[in-house]
């Protein structure tokens, strides 16, 4: 039986192995062909997708945003500006651990744990890949420090910005208001595009008012970012519309004036031009630093001001509603020459008291507390304004009836808001039978009549009512929307005129003398105002009687005494002649219009001449 | 039959009375020296403008393919005989070097790769791509072809042990590498297609045992990723979308040389290294692709041609391997740059900025050498 040998056969191997390399060379042409479909799929077929994919990874669109509307005075002083600042921010989609990062910053910069609180809360709601703040105004060092960290540091960027800042600090603080940085409802409200990039907006005053021409328009730019973020080239460019710079009637010069003779002492001045209707001033003490706001105040800062007794943060001469007191009376006065119940010779008998018809009732005139009689036998118009007798008003008041009275009065801006071109003002109260209906749900009484004619009882005024009100006198009749703008990039805009109020001319100069007499009679209740004086000021005092402070005020037991005392207020306007400021003083328990009258001189002295030397004899 | 004459096969005897070339003597491969030369110059080319334009890494890269010329040219001066003493004892040296990485190696990133004698680091399992299919060939050598049963169970086990050993490490990419590149000896020995079919079979049925017990988390997490590399926009899927964008936005013309936005501005991860293909396609579009493939497919049917025309049974089988193995590595490393593949750490062949793959394949290239001009020498 032959046994087989089984013997290497090169032939066959070879053969073999040719039929393998055949086999290996088409699986392998076949899996090339693969990877080249799919590199054909990729580049011809989805190459649009991929080209703008591509574009998209490189090509960033970038928000410019629009440098804000300076803010100036009418003599071009500063009052708003933006300053350079530089700002650490986290980008944390670019953070590979937000917290060692956190900890390693707080090693360079001083970091509070509340502004690490308000980052987390700034954290929650940002756009991805947006910057979030962490620390707001770095100074060389620490902006160095952090330049030499910056390789360790992947995510975390400084940002220049402008911020706002208001030079002058606590002197404007009502009169402008400020910008803060946008909060989640404002975010939901403002237009998103407008305020990408920006991160502040009017929150109060004209900063908020005028938002609109402030702010500008937004521009954007296309640039080349590498896959870090950082900015390569600018491939190109929109500017940004920066907003409107905005010339208030506002003069420096009385308001600081005005300020600084409240001093330290609540109560609001507000100043306005009668011939145009421009706000020459508008104060509120205390005030506070507004630049505060602008990165978010701590909260600390925030307490301290919301709790503070003298309610710093409420703008006393907008929202603060005090009863005007005797300022009412030339209004008064008007309305009984034009409803012709009394003539600049009708006289009324003042036993220092008035008493209703078939009512027991001593409605006291102010005098009677001091002299134990009225201020004469016989009191006229005249007399009525400058020694404010009461009696006089309570008869015209009960014969003109309150709904009249309300007619008479609201031309002059009382009882509704003047539509001034600020934010948070408030109507006040000019009382009338349908108001206390529609307000309280009940009838209207004779007796509240006598109090409401000398402006008491419900009553309530603003400062800047009585500002308005003092500038429709001054102006004879003319009434203007006061404005706080007075050009916007230097085009004036008008302040919005109303339908004057007509009447004989003769009435207001009936009324006009007794305001001259108030400061420069000799039995005229401001007649100290009348030392030194060079021009001709028709003024009225006025004393409120406290039934509280201002609102959103807490009583607090130990302070009762002293904020029990009576509010002071004057107004008042120069020079009589051709009147070019009339202003409304209040000083927040002052005890009586003494408080409030030398500011009026201060004002009206540093408006006219630069400057006052007027010396408050008390 | 009477008198045996003993033929060499595709060679006539003009061929023997033929005076040897001088290429011939020096035992080089014009024609794939050639190819290689050309691969490598673009390589350059590519790599200046991926590695950020950096001459430094070129000419890092430079010398690197200077000592891989130079490691080819010797390799290929070594007989095949030389070759086929030493397998076996190169397999035993590898295994327990392995072994020596296993208990006293070195590892970055979890992994412990690396063996280190007198401060100077090598990667053992590198060496290996050579040395496994060189000790298989060895083996089948001379064993009667196609082998039996018994032989492809012992060249079977010649395969897993090293593979074995670097898929602890943990190095998956390299370890399938190395088993690939044994499994082509056994291929290209000719054993029958119901093994190849059955372990088709066996691998397809042991996917999910697998993906439960053997992969680990990231090698899941790397599969998972090039499934759906949206999945995390940021982290694992990054390098695959980027790679796509890359290639996908180069088109046909490509975006020129230097100007791919997605390399040169950093978008493109590992753009130097493993992902080099994306930059390549991005720059040069699909022309580039096409010209850098039509490289390599000269490059692997030379390397064919040379097994066909080898003379012993160990130099066909060493040149199947080889080619095939460099096959493996463009395949992969184009497939899991594009996202057809997961992604696992194979770089493009002598493109790539990289030493240790580059001498490997060199190495490789060296042994072909040695076997395409192993014929010229038996004439003498």
């Amino acid at each position: 039986m032959p046994r087989y040998i089984a013997l290497k056969d090169p032939h066959r191997e070879s053969r073999i192995y040719s039929a393998r390399t055949v086999t290996a060379i088409l699986i392998m042409l076949a899996l090339l062909g693969v990877i080249l479909g799919r590199y054909y799929g990729l580049q011809i077929t989805d190459y649009e997708t991929y080209r703008t994919q591509s574009e998209s990874n490189r090509v960033k669109l970038q928000p410019l945003p629009p440098k804000r509307g300076l803010i100036y005075d009418r003599n071009g002083v500063l009052l708003a500006d933006n300053r350079p600042s530089f700002t650490l921010s986290v980008i944390k989609e670019r953070v590979p651990d937000l917290e060692a990062t956190l900890a390693e910053l707080r090693q360079l910069v001083p970091v509070s744990d509340s502004e690490v609180a308000k980052f987390r809360e700034r954290l929650q709601r940002r756009r991805p890949y947006e910057p979030v703040p962490l620390h707001f105004r770095l100074n060389g060092d620490e902006r160095a420090r952090l330049a030499v960290n910056r390789y360790r540091l992947p995510g975390v960027v400084v940002e220049a910005q402008l911020l706002r800042h208001y030079p002058h600090g606590a002197l404007f603080s009502h009169a402008l208001g400020y910008v803060g940085r946008i909060n989640e409802r404002e975010a939901f409200e403002l237009d998103e595009t407008d305020y990408r990039g920006t991160f502040h907006v009017g929150k109060v005053g004209v900063e908020k008012f005028y938002e609109d021409v402030l702010h500008g328009d937004v521009g954007y730019q296309n640039v080349e970012t590498n896959a870090h973020g950082r900015v390569l080239r600018v491939l190109e460019r929109h500017a940004p519309k920066p907003g409107a710079d905005l010339t208030l009637h506002l003069d420096i010069n009385i308001q600081r004036a005005a300020y600084e003779a409240l001093g330290d002492r609540r109560g609001a001045v507000v100043a306005i031009d009668p011939v145009s209707g421009g706000v020459l001033a508008l104060v509120s003490t205390p005030g506070f630093d507004t630049n505060l706001f602008v990165n978010g105040i701590s909260s600390r800062n925030y307490s301290a001001l919301r709790d503070s007794p003298d309610v710093p943060l409420f703008n006393r001469a907008i929202q603060g509603q005090y009863p005007p007191g005797s300022t009412i009376k030339p209004l008064m006065g008007m309305a009984g020459l034009e409803s012709g119940l009394v003539t600049p010779e009708t006289t009324v008998p003042d036993p220092g008291y008035y008493r209703l018809p078939g009512d027991s009732h001593r409605y006291r005139d102010w005098i009677l507390r001091i002299r134990g009689t009225g201020h004469a036998p016989e009191v006229d118009l005249n007399m009525a304004i400058a020694e404010s007798c009461d009696t006089y008003f309570y008869d015209l008041g009960r014969r003109l009836t309150i709904d009249r009275m309300h007619d008479y009065l609201a031309p002059f801006g009382l009882g509704s808001r003047t539509g001034v071109d600020t934010t948070n003002e408030r109507r006040g109260v000019l009382p009338s039978t349908q108001w206390k209906r529609d307000a309280l749900n009940q009838v209207w009484y004779p007796g509240e009549t006598i109090s409401a004619s000398i402006g008491q009882g419900y009553m309530l005024t603003t400062p800047l009512q009585l500002a308005v009100a003092t500038s429709v006198m001054a102006s004879k009749g003319r009434r203007h929307v006061p404005r706080l703008l007075q050009a916007l990039d230097g085009e004036p805009v008008a302040a919005p005129e109303l339908a004057p109020i007509e009447t004989a001319p003769e009435h207001w100069d009936a009324v006009y003398r007794g305001m001259l007499d108030v400061v420069h009679g000799e039995r005229g209740t401001a007649k100290a105002l009348a030392k030194g004086i060079r021009y001709q000021m028709a003024g009225k005092t006025g004393t409120a009687q406290v039934i509280g402070i201002a609102q959103n005020a807490v009583y607090k037991e130990d302070e009762v005494e002293e904020r029990h005392r009576h509010h002071g207020l004057f107004i008042a306007f120069a020079p009589a002649d051709a009147p070019t400021i009339a202003v409304a003083i209040i000083v927040e328990n002052g005890g009586g219009s003494s408080a409030a009258s030398p500011i009026a001189r201060h004002v009206i002295d540093t408006w006219l001449f630069g400057r006052s030397e007027f010396e408050d004899p008390a | 039959m009477g008198d045996y004459v003993r033929q060499m096969p595709h060679q006539s005897s003009a061929d023997l009375a033929r005076r040897p070339s001088a290429a011939a003597r020096l035992h080089v491969d014009v024609p794939l020296l050639l190819l290689l030369l050309a691969l490598t110059a673009f390589g350059l080319v590519v790599l200046y403008s991926a590695s950020g334009q950096s001459m430094a890494a070129v000419v890092r890269q430079g010398r690197y393919f200077a000592v891989a010329y130079v490691i080819m040219f010797l390799g290929a001066q070594l007989s095949l005989q030389r070759y086929t003493r030493w397998a076996p004892w190169l397999y035993l040296v590898g295994v327990a070097t392995l072994l020596g990485v296993m208990f006293f190696g070195v590892g970055a990133k979890g992994a412990q790769r690396w063996l280190e004698i007198g401060g100077f680091r090598f990667q053992p399992s590198e060496i290996m791509k050579l040395v496994v299919p060189m000790a298989v060939a060895w083996y089948l050598s001379d064993r009667i072809l196609p082998p039996r049963f018994k032989h492809v169970v012992v060249g079977l086990a010649l395969v897993s042990i090293p593979a074995a050993l670097i898929l602890q490490q943990p190095d998956l990419g390299t370890s399938l590498l190395i088993a690939a590149s044994g499994l082509f000896v056994l291929f290209m020995a000719g054993i029958g297609w119901r093994y190849i079919f059955g372990a088709a079979l066996l691998a397809v049925a042991s996917a999910w045992p697998a993906w439960m017990f053997v992969l680990q988390d990231y090698q899941k997490q790397r599969i998972l990723t090039m499934l759906n590399p949206e999945s995390d926009k940021l982290g694992a899927g990054w390098n695959i979308i980027q790679s796509k964008t890359a290639i996908g936005s180069g088109g046909w013309e490509g975006k020129g040389w230097l100007s791919g936005t997605q390399s040169q501005l950093d978008f493109l991860p590992e753009s130097h290294t493993d992902f080099i293909i994306a930059v390549l396609a991005e720059e040069f579009g699909l022309r580039g692709v096409l010209f850098l493939m039509t490289l390599y497919t000269l490059i692997l049917l030379r390397g064919f041609w040379i097994g066909v025309q080898a003379q012993t049974s160990f130099g066909r089988m060493m040149a199947g391997s080889l080619t095939l193995t460099f096959f493996v590595y463009i395949f992969v490393n184009m497939g899991m740059v594009a996202g057809l593949l997961p992604v696992v750490g194979v770089p493009l062949p002598l493109v790539s900025a990289g030493g240790t793959s580059v001498v490997t394949l060199m190495a490789g290239f060296g042994i072909l050498m040695a076997v395409s001009t192993e014929k010229r020498m038996v004439a003498h």
